[in-house]
C-alpha cells in the first residue's frame, strides 16, 4: 500500500519557476557566493514551494542554487538561502540534528527532517516544501496547532494518584522496554502530515497522537489507560487507520507507528493491555 | 496595544523554565503563570543534552561527596552554599522526575541507574538511553500540560523588561504570528533563555542559543556574572559540531591520537578519559598543537574509539552515538573510530542570581544556563546541568510564587505604554529602516570566527583586546544593518535580527571578563597567566552595562566547608 500512495505525493514538475538572481552582495567588498562550486564543493539547486500572503495570494514555486560541502545538511542550504540569497524565507529550526522536531518537510516528495537529509544524497536538486495537511501560514512554515489539539487530547503525560513511594517506584528493564520504541517521538508531525486519512479528513486525531498515548498506555506507571482507549476508540479515533504505513515510513526516529496504532487497536478490541 | 495579565511570566520553556512553571503552579492554584518561548517548549536546547543527570542516588554516594566534585570540577570558584542545596536537592528532583514518568533507564533490580561521568568519583549519572535532554524535556512539557493555570505562549520573542520604579513588572515580546508586539503584565518575570553557544563558530549549540534572556537582563541593568567562563566540550564531531555524549566515555570509551595512544596518560593519568571537560578539551589542543592530532576537512581532530565495547552495548546505552556517527561523518562506531574535537559546549557565566534565583533587579529572576548561581564556577561537571535546571528551576519557581502573591500588581497603562514604545523602536530600526549595507549573516559570521579566534580555549592579553576591539567595531556595523523581509507574518529574519543584537552585547561582555582576568582557573586558560591566582581572582567577575561597555566589578566566592585548594586529580 504504502509504494502506491507514496507516488503520488511526487512533485509534478512545476510550470513556472522562478529563477533567483544574485543581486549586488550587500556587505561591502563581499564576493558573490554562487558560480562554480570549489574543490570538494557540490552544486545544489534547489527548488522551493513558497507562500506568503503579504506578497501573493498564490504559492509559487522558486528555484536557487548553492554550493556546499557534500555532508552538509539540507537544511545547513537552506540557510545558505536565507542568509545569503533571499531572507525573506522562512522555515522552522533549532537543534538541527534531529531530536527537536522543528524542521519536518517535505522533501522530494516524502516528509523528512531537512536537518537528517545530507546534501550528497539529494544533488543535484531537490524540491522542498510544506508538510501537508496543515494549514501554510509562511513558505516552509505551517500551523502547528490543529496537530498539538491532537495530542494534548489524548492526556499525553503520566497519570497515576497514588500515594508515591519515598523513592523511585521501581520498573524493570523489561517493563521499561515495552514502551521504549513510542517515548521517541518528537512530535516533528512528519508520520500525522504523511497520512491520506488526515489530509482528507480533518477529524482524524492522527499517527503523532496515538504514538504518544501508546507510549502511556503501555507503561507500567500508568493508570490513564481506560480513558485514553475510551478517547481513541470514538470516531476520531484509532479505527479511522487504513494501515498504509506511511506514517512508519515517514518518522525520522524509526517509530513502528503503525505497529504501535495496530496494538492500540488490538488494546480496544480485546480489552488487553 | 494587547495585554496578557498573569502573576509570574516565564521566558524560555526549556527544563529550567518548565520546572519553575510547575513549580509555581503548586505554590497556590490561584496564580497564573505565562509560560513565553521563542520556540514550542520541546524545541528547545535542553532536548540535545544526552548524557544524563547528576544526583547521589547510589548507596555509596552522599551529597557531600557530589558536592566535593562539584567544587573541585569548578576550581573552587563555586558558592558553595548553592552547591549544598543543590546536591541536597538533586537526588528528590530526579526520583520527582520518574513520578511524573520520565523513562529513565533502569537497573536490573528496577531502580533508576546511574553511570559514570566525568569528574564525578562515583556512579552518580542517572540517564535516559543517551537522550536523557529529551526525555526530561519532554517529560517536563507532559506534565506541565496538567496545570490550567500555565498558560502557553508559543513562537513569542521576548525583546525587553519592563521596569517601573525600580520594579520589573512584565515583558514586551513579538508574537511571530504577526510580528505585533504584546504587553505581558506580571509581578516576576523569570529569565530561563538558556546559553550563548551560537556567538562562537564551532559549537554544539543549537540555532536559538543567541543569549536572549543575557542580554535582556543586562541591558535592563542586571549584572552578568562570570562570563569569561566558556566549557569547551572535548568530543565534538568536526564540522558540525554536533555533540559525542560524555557517556561514551563515561561506558568506557578511549581517547587516542595519531599515534594510536591513549594521550591523556600524559594529561590526567588518575583520571584518564573521565578527566574534567576543561582538563580534556585542553589536552586535546596540545596534542594537536605538537601535531599529534588527524588533519580531515574541518581541521586537526583525535579518535573517540569506542570499538572495544561491543555492539550490544553501544546500540543498548549509545544508540544515539551510533546514528550521529553514522549519518553525519559516516562512520559506524562499532567498527571505526569517531572523529572528535573540542567545542563550545556550555556558558557557567550568566545572569547573576542569589541561591533563590533573584536578580538585583526586583521582579526579575533567573535560572538554568541563562543564569550564575554559581554551582559550576570556573568549569561545569557534566551531568550537572540538566539536575541543576531540576533544582535552581524548582527554587526560582517557588520563590517567584511567594513573592507574587505578596506583591500587587502594577497599574497596567504605563507598562503598555512602554510596549508601545518598544515596538514603535523595532518598526522603525528594523522593518521601515532603509538603506543599510550590512547582512544578518556577515556579522554573525564575523562576530563568530572573532570569538573563536580571541576568546577560545587558550586565551592572551593580545587575543582578547584585539577581540574587544573587533567586537565593537561589529556592533558598530550592526547598526547598519538591513532585512530583506519586511513582512508581519513570521519574519524570521527579524528574530535572527534581534538575535543578533543579543549576541554582540553579551559577546563584548565575555571578552572583556577574560581580559580582566590574568589568571589559569578552570576553563578560562591565560597562556600570559598560567596559574590560578586565589589572592587576586578568587572572585566572581560582574559585568554592568555602561555607554562605554562593559564594566568589571567583583564580588565575593562563598565558602563554606571546602577551603580552596591545589586541583588535583
Amino acid at each position: 500500500m504504502a509504494t502506491e500512495l507514496w507516488p503520488e505525493l511526487l512533485p509534478e514538475a512545476p510550470e513556472e519557476i522562478e529563477l533567483w538572481e544574485e543581486g549586488p552582495p550587500r556587505e561591502p567588498g563581499a564576493k558573490p557566493r554562487t558560480g562554480p562550486p570549489a574543490p570538494g564543493q557540490i552544486k545544489l539547486t534547489i527548488q522551493i514551494r513558497r507562500f506568503d500572503p503579504e506578497r501573493r495570494e498564490e504559492a509559487w514555486w522558486e528555484e536557487h542554487s548553492v554550493n556546499m560541502e557534500p555532508t552538509d545538511r539540507l537544511l545547513d542550504a537552506l540557510h545558505e538561502v536565507k542568509w545569503y540569497h533571499d531572507g525573506t524565507l522562512a522555515l522552522r529550526r533549532s537543534c538541527a540534528h534531529g531530536v527537536c522536531g522543528s524542521d519536518a518537510m517535505l522533501i522530494n516528495g516524502r516528509n523528512a527532517l531537512a536537518c537528517k537529509v545530507l546534501v550528497k544524497d539529494v544533488a543535484p536538486r531537490v524540491t522542498v516544501e510544506p508538510i501537508r495537511g496543515l494549514p501554510v501560514i509562511k513558505d516552509l512554515i505551517v500551523d502547528m496547532e490543529p496537530f498539538f489539539a491532537g495530542y494534548r487530547r489524548v492526556l499525553p503525560y503520566l497519570v497515576n494518584d497514588e500515594q508515591p513511594p519515598d523513592r523511585e517506584r521501581r520498573q524493570s528493564p523489561e517493563e521499561r522496554e515495552r514502551y521504549d520504541d513510542t517515548t521517541k517521538c518528537i512530535l516533528c508531525a512528519a508520520c500525522t502530515t504523511s497520512c491520506p486519512i488526515f489530509w482528507g479528513d480533518g477529524e482524524y486525531i492522527g499517527p503523532a497522537a496515538i504514538v504518544n498515548a501508546h507510549r502511556f498506555i503501555f507503561d507500567s506507571r500508568d493508570e490513564g489507560a481506560r480513558e485514553r482507549l475510551d478517547i481513541l476508540s470514538d470516531r476520531t479515533g484509532v479505527f479511522r487507520c487504513r494501515t498504509t504505513f506511511n506514517c512508519t515510513e515517514a518518522c525520522p526516529r524509526g517509530i513502528k507507528v503503525t505497529k504501535a496504532i495496530q496494538e492500540v487497536k488490538r488494546a480496544i478490541m480485546f480489552d488487553r493491555l | 496595544m494587547e495585554t496578557f495579565n498573569h502573576d509570574i511570566v516565564i521566558v524560555g520553556g526549556g527544563a529550567a523554565g518548565l520546572r519553575a512553571a510547575i513549580a509555581a503552579a503548586e505554590v497556590s492554584d490561584s496564580l497564573s503563570i505565562a509560560l513565553v518561548s521563542k520556540v514550542y517548549p520541546m524545541r528547545s536546547h535542553t532536548v540535545s543534552a544526552e548524557g544524563g543527570a547528576g544526583a547521589a542516588l547510589g548507596p555509596d554516594d552522599s551529597p557531600d561527596l557530589h558536592a566535593f566534585d562539584t567544587i573541585r570540577g569548578s576550581d573552587y570558584l563555586a558558592d558553595q552554599d548553592a552547591v549544598e542545596a543543590f546536591v541536597a536537592e538533586a537526588p528528590d528532583e530526579v526520583v520527582r522526575l520518574e513520578r511524573w514518568g520520565c523513562p529513565w533507564s533502569r537497573e536490573p533490580d528496577g531502580r533508576i541507574a546511574v553511570r559514570p561521568f566525568g569528574g564525578m568519583s562515583v556512579n552518580r549519572t542517572a540517564f535516559a538511553a543517551d537522550k536523557t535532554g529529551f526525555h526530561l524535556l519532554h517529560t517536563l512539557f507532559q506534565t506541565s500540560l496538567k496545570y490550567e493555570r500555565i498558560v502557553e505562549y508559543d513562537e513569542f520573542f521576548v525583546t525587553k523588561l519592563l521596569v517601573e520604579d525600580g520594579h520589573c513588572s512584565g515583558v514586551a515580546a513579538i508574537d511571530l504570528r504577526d510580528s505585533e508586539v504584546r504587553c505581558f503584565t506580571a509581578k516576576a518575570v523569570i529569565l530561563c533563555t538558556g546559553g550563548l553557544g551560537r556567538i562562537f563558530a564551532f559549537t554544539t549549540n543549537g540555532a536559538i542559543c543567541t543569549a536572549d534572556g543575557m542580554a535582556l537582563a543586562y541591558r535592563a541593568g542586571v549584572p552578568l556574572k562570570d562570563m569569561e567562563f566558556v566549557q569547551y566540550h572535548p568530543t565534538g564531531l568536526p564540522g558540525t559540531g554536533i555533540l559525542i555524549t560524555e557517556a561514551a566515555r563515561g561506558e568506557g570509551g578511549y581517547m587516542v591520537n595519531n599515534e594510536g595512544r591513549r594521550f591523556l596518560e600524559d594529561y590526567i593519568p588518575s583520571k584518564m578519559e573521565l578527566g574534567p571537560r576543561d582538563i580534556l578539551s585542553r589536552a586535546i589542543m596540545q596534542e594537536i598543537e605538537k601535531g599529534h592530532a588527524f588533519e580531515g576537512p574541518y581541521g586537526h581532530y583525535v579518535h573517540l574509539d569506542v570499538r572495544h565495547l561491543g555492539e550490544k552495548l553501544i546500540d543498548e546505552k549509545l544508540p544515539f552515538v551510533r546514528e550521529l556517527a553514522e549519518k553525519f561523518v559516516g562512520i559506524d562506531p562499532v567498527h571505526e573510530p569517531i572523529p572528535v574535537r573540542p567545542v563550545v559546549h556550555y556558558m557557567m557565566g550568566g545572569i547573576d542570581t542569589d541561591i533563590e534565583g533573584r536578580t538585583r533587579l526586583p521582579g526579575v529572576y533567573a535560572a538554568g544556563e541563562a543564569a550564575c548561581v554559581s554551582i559550576n564556577g570556573a568549569n561545569r561537571l557534566g551531568s550537572n546541568s540538566l539536575t541543576e535546571c531540576l533544582v535552581f528551576g524548582a527554587r526560582v519557581g517557588q520563590r517567584a510564587a511567594e513573592d507574587a502573591l505578596e506583591t500587587t500588581a502594577t497599574a497596567q497603562n504605563p507598562l503598555a505604554r512602554m510596549a508601545e514604545e518598544e515596538e514603535g523602536r523595532l518598526v522603525a530600526t528594523y522593518l521601515d529602516g532603509t538603506g543599510g549595507r550590512e547582512r544578518i549573516a556577515a556579522i554573525r559570521r564575523d562576530l563568530q570566527k572573532t570569538m573563536e579566534r580571541g576568546v577560545g580555549v587558550f586565551r592572551t592579553e593580545e587575543s582578547l583586546k584585539e577581540a574587544l576591539e573587533e567586537v565593537r567595531a561589529l556592533r558598530g556595523r550592526y547598526r547598519d544593518v538591513a532585512l530583506d523581509d519586511r513582512d508581519r507574518a513570521y519574519n524570521t529574519e527579524l528574530v535572527a535580527a534581534l538575535e543578533l543584537g543579543n549576541m554582540l552585547e553579551v559577546a563584548e561582555t565575555v571578552v572583556a571578563a577574560a581580559l580582566e582576568r590574568r589568571e589559569s582557573r578552570g576553563s578560562h586558560t591565560r597562556r600570559d597567566y598560567p596559574d590560578r591566582d586565589d589572592e587576586g581572582f578568587l572572585r566572581h567577575s560582574l559585568a554592568y552595562e555602561s555607554d562605554a561597555g562593559p564594566r568589571i566589578h567583583y564580588d565575593d566566592v562563598t565558602i563554606t566547608r571546602w577551603p580552596p585548594a591545589e586541583r588535583k586529580y
